[in-house]
């Protein structure tokens, strides 16, 4: 307990000098200025939800090797968070556009992808909740998983093509083009914040999921005890009509 | 994978075999030690675990802790194993949408049964079915389809036998022939796990009764044979 | 028994009892060109559009037909436990699940040989030119799809709302998939058809990538 909240305490400290440093001590950007400072989330969000979704792979393979259940709930709580930093990239990235291009939703290769890495863990979730045994569900899971992961190179692949084929619109600069070394810092120190709510994140995530097991484990001693009792007679005796 | 000889004799350990499905524990820590030729009758009532311990048996399922192994052959693979044991389930194992004739050829090319054709004639044959090889599994009755699940299970000679209530849905006759085919494949060799709740005619023909209850064994009647024991134990079965 | 063999036993099984009842065949043929009908009356193909959304149109209907006819691949051997009767054989997890795949391959690309004149006419394409590249990309889609689907049934089949749940398993991985065969059907389409190599790749890389997967997986997909 103590522990959480020392771990809390120094990512939010992080957080704050984060958001900080984003919102006064970087450099004023000379076309987009206030706007481009959503720059400094939307971007290590997105790097922060490939991190976990790279954990949910690890643990997905640790599982399937060892089937010790720890790895499955380190899978589900990487998967949730990678969704829930997935949602901060696409909720920012249209913020940052309509001002930006006009447009809330231009179809550029990196928002696209994020969608569709989006609707694939999305997906990872549904199949979990549709399953109730849970040494089936962290089996086929992880099977899926994997899958899954292995699908993202080619889907970031395949779009960045698509996108270079087809008409796009005129992006003012590209959100990497040459960074300020200022702006560079606040990106990386940004960058590393959020990493640490992550990791805050999962690990209380990971957590509840352990609780969750170890009262299914109370609970199945308590029924096995109540089971040797000499409790349940079999069927016996005419059904008065 | 050539299908088995005559003349091997195979026996079955079950070692502290432990399987849980979510919140139900179908079997705790059950050990059992079966010889080669032995007809053991397992009892108990619904929810014993009886399925779940064939099952397990049969490599289908696998089991959450323990293990189950092959006595009396040299190799040790899953595969030589399967091709060793033969099982009547709950449900039929069969394809409606195909002939008995074709499911029964399908299943001989799958365990690599020699003279394919000739093997599924004498079985049908052996079965009572040879006029209605050519019709679909679709259109047998009850009886019709669980002989043919039994011959399905025999097609590639299997050494071990594992039968779920192997007797539901057979007309007498099917249950005369029934225990004529366990009695010859017990002067054979065979070695066979029955499981049933009924008196069943099939029960005499048993060696041991083992009885289950709530995932664990609760009585055996031993290797020795001894009549009276098996006797008592289908009495305590039947009530 | 090797894998190759009992695939082949597997695929020879399962071409039997469809072509007897055909259903399976017969549905997804009929809902593929209810499929493109019913999106023509959504984007009006005059000869001009045809040329940019035909091969979307071929590919989303191939898509959509193609994840309701591999549900019932594995499910149906939830009828009397076939799917037991498979495990209890002497044969691996994969050869069963390649037997599956090729099995699927097979249905599919024989609604695909009826589809594509259909959808020909109905769209003005000229075919004859550019059918043996067509065929190709053709194949390396329909295998991704095949090999993808099949392996995702196993995994749906374990789930509740399995027919719902397939095609939202299914069509988010295979947007790379679609992206490339459109391209690449696109390319072929065009006022000067031409095969594009990138697309090619990415269809192939799709392919080798899962397919392996799916050999490396197979025994966790079949045991319980």
């Amino acid at each position: 307990m103590k522990n959480s909240i020392w771990q809390s305490l120094v990512v939010g400290a992080l957080m704050a000098v984060a958001g900080y440093a984003a919102l006064f001590i970087a450099p004023d950007e000379k076309t987009m200025h206030v706007i481009q400072r959503i720059f400094y989330f939307h971007a290590p969000a997105g790097m922060v939800a490939l991190i976990a979704f790279t954990i949910v792979f690890i643990a997905n393979i640790a599982y399937l090797i060892n089937r010790q259940p720890r790895w499955d709930w380190l899978a589900v709580s990487g998967a949730e968070v990678g969704i829930a930093f997935n949602s901060v990239v696409l909720i920012t990235g249209p913020i940052w556009a309509k001002p930006a291009w006009g447009v809330w939703w231009a179809w550029d290769a990196r928002l696209t992808s994020t969608l569709v890495l989006w609707l694939l863990y999305i997906s990872f979730l549904l199949l979990r909740d549709l399953m109730a045994d849970p040494d089936r569900r962290a089996v086929f899971s992880a099977v899926y998983g994997i899958f899954l992961f292995l699908d993202v190179p080619l889907v970031y692949f395949s779009i960045r093509i698509w996108r270079t084929q087809h008409p796009q619109p005129v992006i003012l600069g590209g959100q990497n083009s040459g960074l300020d070394p200022t702006m560079r810092k606040v990106f990386w120190f940004c960058w590393l914040a959020m990493t640490g709510v992550m990791a805050i994140l999962i690990h209380q995530r990971y957590k509840l999921e352990q609780a969750r097991h170890e009262f299914e484990e109370l609970r199945l001693r308590a029924e096995q005890l109540s089971a040797e009792e000499p409790g349940v007679s079999p069927p016996a005796g005419a059904i008065r009509a | 994978m050539n299908p088995a000889t005559g003349s091997e004799r195979l026996g079955l350990v079950f070692e502290q075999v432990e399987k849980r499905y979510g919140a139900l524990t179908a079997l705790r820590r059950v050990s059992l030690e079966i010889q080669p030729g032995e007809f053991v009758a397992l009892l108990g009532p619904n929810g014993a675990g009886k399925t779940t311990l064939l099952r397990v048996a049969a490599l289908l399922v696998r089991p959450n802790a323990g293990s189950v192994k092959m006595t009396g052959s040299a190799a040790d693979s899953p595969e030589l194993f399967k091709s060793r044991v033969g099982m009547v389930a709950h449900s039929t194992l069969l394809y409606d949408e195909l002939t008995a004739e074709e499911n029964l050829h399908f299943f001989a090319r799958l365990y690599g049964v020699a003279n394919v054709a000739s093997r599924a004639a004498n079985l049908l044959a052996a079965a009572g079915l040879t006029e209605r090889a050519s019709s679909l599994v679709r259109t047998f009755s009850r009886g019709m389809r669980q002989r043919l699940a039994i011959v399905r299970a025999l097609v590639h000679s299997p050494r071990i036998l594992f039968l779920d209530e192997p007797s539901s849905g057979l007309d007498p006759q099917g249950r005369v022939w029934f225990a004529e085919t366990l009695a010859a494949l017990q002067r054979d060799g065979c070695t066979i796990l029955a499981s049933t709740h009924a008196r069943d005619e099939v029960l005499r023909l048993a060696t041991r009764a083992v009885r289950l209850e709530a995932g664990r064994v609760v009585s055996d009647s031993g290797s020795g044979g001894n009549l009276e024991l098996i006797l008592a134990s289908l009495q305590a079965a039947t009530q | 028994m090797n894998a190759g063999r009992a695939a082949a036993i597997i695929v020879a099984k399962e071409v039997r009892a469809e072509f007897r009842a055909r259903e399976l065949l017969n549905t997804t043929l009929i809902f593929a060109f209810v499929v493109v009908v019913i999106f023509s009356f959504a984007f009006d193909p005059t000869t001009a559009e045809s040329r940019r959304f035909g091969p979307g149109l071929l590919w989303i209907a191939l898509l959509f037909a193609g994840s309701l006819m591999l549900q019932p691949s594995f499910a149906r051997e939830h009828a009397n436990d076939t799917l037991d009767a498979l495990c209890l054989a002497p044969v691996s997890p994969f050869a069963i699940l390649l037997g599956k795949i090729a099995a699927n391959f097979i249905f599919l690309s024989a609604c695909e040989v009826l589809l594509l004149p259909v959808f020909a006419v109905l769209y003005n394409v000229a075919l004859l030119p550019v059918l043996g590249r067509l065929v190709i990309v053709l194949m390396l889609g329909t295998f991704g799809l095949t090999i993808t689907g099949t392996v995702f049934s196993a995994v749906a089949a374990q789930a509740r709302m399995r027919e719902l749940l397939l095609p939202l398993l299914l069509l988010p991985v295979l947007v790379p998939l679609l992206l490339a065969a459109v391209e690449a059907t696109a390319g072929l389409f065009a006022e000067t058809p031409e095969l594009q190599w990138t697309w090619l790749e990415i269809l192939i890389g799709f392919d080798v990538m899962f397919f392996t997967a799916s050999w490396l997986l197979s025994d966790f997909l079949l045991q319980e």
